[in-house]
């Protein structure tokens, strides 16, 4: 019974269908309206900015929702319904923007920081390893006091000071 | 040479810092959307024109073809919109003092609600479209209310500009343009 009760629970942080869709809004033809859907939600909002079309309740989204519906409807297939859009908003319009020149580098950033990252991670662990091989071997100086420290004697000269116990 | 290594950060956060400066500094606001039609022809537009205007001015229709010959505006505005009537009394010199043909696009609003507004706040423009649906508006690219488009005698687009025009706008950006279109 109890998980149930927490399965009801969890259905409340369940984020709902942000669709911001009017029931009037839909085609009747259902594949028209899957199509749409699907294009809705790669179209920006051009009030809102972060959002797509398809979640915002912004009048002019509905206006957009509007028309990518009836250029469907006119028989436009999808790519002529982006274009349509792209000619009169810009590439802005797209949530992904597509690949081209002005927009090389913003594609191409994820790949050329991790391709930076590992070269420089790379480098680092190469110079470790040279660092840790290449240790110098101790002198005869050292080998004498690390002798010395072990056999638990003291080097020559007065015991160190020793705070007095309280 | 190796200790220079360690300016390496301070180099990149120099460069970053000074990128993301530019766009504060100059002020620009990231809402202002670059136009996909500057330098393109008109975007196609017919619309019927509002009937009843103050000037008692027939209800000629707004096309495309009206934007040739001359270098005109097109505006668009609302009576339900508040920087409109901000820029009101901009346009108005515009068209009373410089004679520019000034075009209007009514956009989302009952022509009754247009024309009160007309009455009330006077009427500079030359042919006033109806776009009640507000798709003449996706034609345009509009973002809101109001925008302000240059057009040129050969009806391509050359400018347009986001929200209220000031005087400043019309002295600096507009007339220079005008001017320059106009040769």
């Amino acid at each position: 019974m109890r998980w149930r009760a927490a399965l009801f629970a969890l259905l409340f942080m369940l984020p709902l269908g942000a669709a911001a869709l009017e029931p009037e809004e839909r085609l009747e033809d259902p594949a028209l309206e899957a199509r749409a859907r699907a294009l809705s939600a790669g179209l920006r909002c051009v009030v809102c900015q972060n959002q797509s079309i398809d979640e915002s309740n912004a009048e002019m989204a509905a206006d957009m929702r509007l028309v990518v519906r009836e250029r469907l409807k006119a028989g436009d297939s999808d790519e002529d319904v982006r274009r349509y859009l792209v000619d009169r908003y810009g590439d802005y319009v797209l949530l992904r923007p597509p690949v081209g020149p002005h927009t090389i580098a913003l594609w191409a950033a994820p790949a050329v920081l991790i391709l930076a990252g590992g070269l420089v991670l790379a480098f680092a662990l190469t110079r470790r390893r040279a660092a840790v091989a290449k240790a110098a071997p101790l002198s005869e100086e050292e080998r004498q006091r690390l002798g010395r420290a072990l056999s638990g004697s003291r080097p020559p000269g007065p015991p160190p000071d020793r705070p007095a116990p309280d | 040479m190796r200790y220079l290594l360690f300016l390496i950060p301070l180099v990149v956060f120099g460069a970053l810092a000074g990128w993301l400066a530019v766009p504060l500094i100059r002020g620009s606001d990231p809402s202002q959307l670059p136009s996909a039609l500057v330098d393109q022809p008109a975007p196609e537009t017919d619309l019927p024109g509002l009937a009843g205007r103050p000037d008692g001015g027939g209800a000629e229709p707004l096309t495309d073809a009206v934007f040739e010959g001359e270098v005109t505006l097109l505006n668009f505005f609302a009576s339900w919109c508040v920087p409109c009537l901000a820029e009101h009394p901009v346009l108005t010199a515009l068209a009373e003092d410089r004679g520019l043909a000034i075009n209007a696009i009514a956009y989302k609003d009952a022509p009754a609600d247009t024309v009160a507004w007309l009455t009330r706040h006077g009427d500079p423009f030359a042919r006033i479209g109806v776009d009640e649906g507000g798709l003449t508006g996706i034609d345009w690219g509009l973002t809101g209310v109001p925008e302000t488009f240059v057009i040129d005698a050969e009806g391509h687009v050359r400018y347009r500009h986001i929200g209220p025009l000031t005087i400043a706008d019309v002295e600096e950006t507009l007339l220079p343009l005008i001017e320059e279109l106009s040769q």
